[in-house]
């Protein structure tokens, strides 16, 4: 007989684990105790030595499917303490040091229960276990227990509360437990918060949605404004109301089946849909996707589909086919498509409470179905793709907040805050860097209160208080002014960190490369070192050091921002510069300024430059005619790749790109040729083809010279697939070793990371 | 005109040339200083250099408005302007004609804002060394007693208002500058603002702040005030008049009327109680015809300036480093 201590770390809490161990210890004739405490789990178990090896053994070989073991230490004494059969013990309270589980789908168990009328929660909105439901969502601090959720408030039946007590049960301790007796309740109001009684919320909602209405519905995360999809009528509505008139919407499907109609897939597809993470997925329309669903994806080669999560999602799906019997159903193709757009009226962050909706979604939806369950912490939709052989974030939220990323370096809990767009933070403890849900435009104060809470919950959930603030260069950022006065008053030192600099640091980080890279980082504008605009950067990048190798020759953005705004500017700049100004007003008819903007670019007035590679992809669609005038944030870029996707490859153009004696990388002539072409799909491909092929070569002259075998890719540009595909298949295949974003999206949603590793880096330099 | 040897005979003609415009009984004494008599109420004194290119623009000229911006800065701290200095830089070989314009110009609005140019001094750098003229002024007022206007007294619930159209005194100079026609001319508010403000004051209002939205324009000022009061605002875009050919100057140009330059415009603001009867004070007075209530004062520790936008969403008006950088990545 031996005794043993054994204390496991990592994502352990809120995921079954004690009851793992219960039974572990049951099935090995161990006896003694688990706990969770603020640094894991603690086990102490006293048996033969075989059985408590066995058991260590297999903590790591078979942990429940939502753990994630990192650590596993024990101690081992010859001296027992007579310990008496097995049993979880409470939480102890101390040093936070263990994380919270991302909020995960309802789980295949459950949704047996949800659709089995004899089972106690048939047809519960609310149902869970120790496998599935909401966390990081509801969770207000550490340690993971009911009393420190938004399911406090509900008080469990004594049928929930044997299940939580039982060790054996699928929701022993399964915090958010809870059934249609004790539970959070559904409710359902007219577009005047009229309380709609009566009938069953769901099927009020379902008939209203089925009418073609737009029902705000509140799920994990924030709420969603639901539509039939397929209703022209109904997705106009919402696109008036939302005012955007373009912007793909997300669309929910009830299985992988049902979604062949608008998509083409594969197997990996499918399986990134089912995950239980739940991402929206960006996935090639199907030849009729765009007739089958009008005006969803306006002249996109992508969809983004995502599958229920939320119990209530499928309630509303069996609602919807009217309440089939059995569990058939939940598998077979089902003629259904619904609008799921997040609840976020003009940009600003999603709305997550009835008093918000009732504020800023009134005029948007025309019904609202809510519950009494409180989001703490709103988050997003996560959105994924297949990019080449692994999946690739395009915005990394619900379903993997609060999951860290291990460093290559540990030091300092250090906070870094982004930049301005599609903003994120990021705080670090030790070695592992935790960056937040997708936070959104820092252009609403609503996003910048977000900020600063999450900011706040980040510290209180990982317990550790920042020593240093990093920020971008810019000094118009929000993120950077919240820096500089969250350090003022925490008397911590400030790093600001280059854009780009950042961008190839993350990309670095999270491939837990230390030594020197190549970077290219290719975005839309991020504030050089000297003052001007960047964004087609070729980098040196050594830790907190970095070297312009090159950049893009750099463009007239006449109008600055605007310009980045109005593609038809950009295409107008770039005659300009061939002298061919003669051509801009007749290209562009329907732009009134045309002339004038000739004026601005003959004076250089409010004519800025920069070297960004986002400003290249817009000036392409300008002189293509793709894009005149942008409805969305990234919208002629994506429409150029929808074209050059549906086009299909091509050569590159001969001659299309110049590289300078300062080891610039000049695009002019192509942007030239694709003035004179007439096929805009045949100019999109050529343009990607061209880009990519003079990217591969910039690359491996800085390689040849530099010695220097690897590159990271960063930055916005690299979201587009083909451009990414095609860049990193040339430079593997000349050997170098390409890195790109995995764990982060390539663009500045992994400003934060970046931004936190090379404070880090710098820290231990005694910088 | 020239410098060196025949300095003084220039300087000569230069202080007959402002004897003969500014005519008034303190330049006459002919000291170094204008002995002035005895003023009742608290004394404000403001300073402002002025720099201009063109120096001559629709709507006025650096002579009229070096006189209007001192006057105002010292009118919106409540006071009556009572006198004002002028010193001119003068650059070797500047056209005598254009500075008697200019001369000629100053007098006619130190006249019609009836507060005389009372003191002045001239230098001639050499060419190359300054940009035809520079004009600084420095204006005294005195404040009536019971009146406390000042930056910090902003109170969450006030009603913000605002005299009229922003961004034409920037645009203005801007489009003469670059050569740019709109489909109509733009023309410069530059404007004496002490008679609106007076008639604003004895509308028997309680004004809290009062500031004219200059250099950087109303989203600075408003900003200045915000952070000054700790509060913040909500602004309307929809309220916030700007000229059709302003508009259209800012659009191309891609600029926002909100940080662009104002020189004959004020925000005012009081309790939501007396804002009709301010705004009905305003509207009266001609400089105020186009007053509007923009916007009202919001319990906010951030201090942040928002603004509803005619489509129906919100951003934050910030207060900008410096010009406007490019921001979108
Ligand atoms: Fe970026
Ligand atoms: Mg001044
Ligand atoms: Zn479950
Ligand atoms: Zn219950």
């Amino acid at each position: 007989m031996i005794h043993a201590q054994i204390r496991v770390s990592g994502q352990v809490q809120g995921v079954g684990f004690r009851p793992f161990v219960y039974r572990l210890a049951h099935e090995l004739g161990l006896a003694g105790w688990v706990r969770n405490d603020s640094e894991g789990v603690e086990i102490a178990v006293e048996g033969d030595r075989p059985q408590v090896m066995r058991l260590i053994e297999r903590l790591q070989s078979e942990p429940p499917v939502l753990a994630r073991v990192e650590k596993v230490t024990h101690d081992l004494a010859q001296a027992t303490t007579g310990l008496q059969g097995f049993t979880i013990a409470e939480s102890r309270n101390g040093k936070v040091l263990t994380g919270i589980a991302p909020d995960i789908a309802i789980c295949a168990d459950c949704l047996a229960e949800l659709f089995d009328p004899a089972d106690r929660r048939y047809r519960h909105a609310f149902i869970n276990c120790i496998q599935c439901g909401p966390r990081y969502t509801l969770t207000a601090r550490l340690p993971y227990d009911r009393a420190n959720t938004s399911m406090a408030k509900f008080r469990q039946c004594p049928a929930c509360q044997q299940e939580y007590d039982t060790p054996t049960s699928r929701r022993f301790h399964a915090q958010p437990n809870a059934c249609p007796e004790c539970g959070p309740r559904l409710s359902m109001f007219d577009a005047h918060w009229n309380l709609l009684a009566g009938n069953d919320p769901v099927a009020i909602a379902a008939a209203r949605i089925g009418a073609g209405e737009v029902v705000a519905v509140k799920g994990i995360g924030g709420f969603h404004l639901v539509c039939d999809a397929r209703n022209v009528a109904a997705v106009a509505r919402l696109r008036g109301g939302k005012q955007r008139e373009e912007k793909p919407f997300a669309v929910m499907v009830l299985n992988a089946a049902s979604a062949r109609p608008y998509a083409q897939f594969r197997e990996q597809d499918a399986a990134l849909l089912q995950t239980g993470e739940r991402p929206i997925v960006l996935l090639r329309q199907s030849a009729g996707g765009e007739r089958e669903l009008p005006g969803i994806a306006p002249g996109l080669s992508r969809i983004g589909l995502m599958l229920p999560y939320a119990p209530l999602h499928y309630l509303l799906f069996h609602e919807l086919l009217g309440r089939p019997a059995g569990r058939d159903w939940l598998q077979q193709g089902a003629p259904l498509a619904l609008v799921m757009t997040s609840a976020n009226p003009g940009g600003e962050p999603l709305v997550k409470d009835d008093s918000e909706a009732r504020l800023s979604l009134s005029g948007l939806a025309d019904a609202f179905l809510t519950h009494d369950r409180d989001i703490l912490h709103r988050c997003d939709d996560s959105v994924m793709k297949w990019q080449g052989i692994a999946p690739a974030f395009v915005r990394r939220a619900r379903g993997y907040t609060p999951r860290r990323i291990v460093l290559p370096f540990e030091g300092p809990p250090v906070l870094a805050c982004g930049a301005w767009l599609k903003n994120t933070v990021c705080l670090t403890r030790g070695n592992e860097a935790f960056v937040s849900q997708h936070i959104g435009d820092l252009d609403h104060a609503g996003a910048r209160l977000m900020l600063e809470e999450t900011v706040a919950y980040l510290g209180d959930i990982l317990g550790v208080r920042p020593e240093a603030v990093a920020h971008d260069l810019h000094p118009d950022f929000y993120s950077t002014q919240f820096a500089q006065a969250y350090a003022a008053q925490h008397k911590l030192p400030m790093m600001a960190v280059q854009h780009h600099h950042a961008h190839i640091a993350a990309v670095c980080a999270e491939h837990r490369i230390t030594g020197p890279v190549l970077g290219l980082a290719l975005d839309g504008v991020g504030l050089g070192s000297d003052g001007s605009a960047w964004g087609g950067e070729l980098l040196h990048v050594d830790g907190t050091h970095f070297q312009r190798f090159g950049h893009l020759a750099p463009l007239t953005l006449p109008g600055g921002d605007r310009a980045a705004r109005e593609p038809w500017r950009m295409a107008a700049a770039v005659l300009f510069d061939m002298q061919r100004a003669g051509e801009i007003v007749r290209r562009f008819p329907g732009q009134g300024g045309a002339e004038m903007v000739v004026g601005m670019l003959q004076r250089r007035l409010n004519c800025v430059t920069s070297s960004s590679m986002g400003r290249y992809f817009d000036a392409a669609a300008g002189l293509l005619g793709v894009s005149e005038v942008q409805g969305y944030e990234g919208q002629a870029a994506m429409l150029l790749e929808s074209l050059a996707e549906r086009h299909g490859k091509v050569a590159p153009l001969a001659l299309g790109y110049i590289h300078t004696a300062q080891s610039d990388l000049d695009f002019r002539p192509l942007l030239i040729a694709l003035a004179d072409c007439k096929d805009a799909a045949y100019g999109a491909a050529l343009f990607h083809a061209t880009l990519a092929e003079g990217l591969c070569t910039w690359v491996l002259r800085a390689a040849g010279r530099s010695g220097i075998d690897r590159v990271a890719l960063g930055g916005g540009c690299f979201l587009n697939g083909i451009l990414t595909q095609a860049l990193s298949d040339s430079l593997s295949a000349q050997g170098l070793h390409v890195l790109t974003a995995q764990q982060l999206p390539p663009n500045d949603g992994a400003i934060s990371f970046g931004q936190a590793s090379i404070a880090l880096q710098r820290i231990n330099q005694g910088a | 005109m020239s410098h060196g040897s025949g300095g003084r005979a220039m300087a000569q003609l230069i202080a007959e040339l402002f004897a003969a415009a500014f005519d008034n009984e303190y330049l006459a004494q002919g000291n170094d200083g204008a002995l002035l008599p005895q003023a009742q109420g608290r004394l404000v004194m403001a300073t402002d250099s002025h720099v201009v290119s063109p120096l001559f623009f629709a709507g006025g000229d650096i002579g009229c408005l070096s006189v209007h911006g001192t006057i105002n800065d010292v009118a919106v701290m409540g006071a009556k302007p009572l006198y004002l200095s002028a010193s001119f830089i003068l650059e070797e070989g500047f056209p005598l004609a254009d500075l008697n314009r200019i001369v000629e110009s100053m007098a006619q609005a130190a006249r019609a804002a009836g507060v005389p140019i009372v003191t002045g001094d001239t230098k001639v750098v050499e060419q190359g060394k300054g940009d035809g003229v520079f004009i600084t002024t420095t204006g005294v007022g005195v404040v009536p007693d019971g009146i406390h206007l000042s930056g910090d007294q902003a109170r969450p619930g006030d009603k913000i208002l605002l005299s009229g159209s922003i961004g034409d005194h920037g645009m203005a100079i801007l489009s003469q500058r670059e050569g740019l026609t709109f489909s109509a001319p733009i023309v410069s508010d530059t404007a004496a603002l002490h008679g609106l403000i007076a008639a604003m004051l004895d509308s028997g209002v309680r004004l809290r702040v009062l500031r004219d939205p200059t250099r950087g324009g109303l989203a600075t000022t408003l900003n200045e005030i915000a952070r000054q009061s700790g509060v913040g605002m909500m602004l309307h875009e929809s309220a916030i008049k700007v000229n059709q050919p302003v508009e259209a100057a800012c659009e191309l140009l891609g600029l926002d009327p909100l940080y662009v330059a104002n020189e004959g415009k004020l925000v005012a603001i009081c309790a939501p109680a007396d804002a009709d009867r301010l705004l009905a004070a305003m509207r009266a007075h001609p400089f105020g015809r186009d007053a509007a209530v923009i916007g009202e004062v919001l319990a906010d520790a951030h201090g942040f300036v928002q603004m509803t936008t005619r489509l129906g969403g919100r951003r934050v008006v910030d207060w900008l480093a410096g010009e406007q950088l490019p921001r979108i990545c």
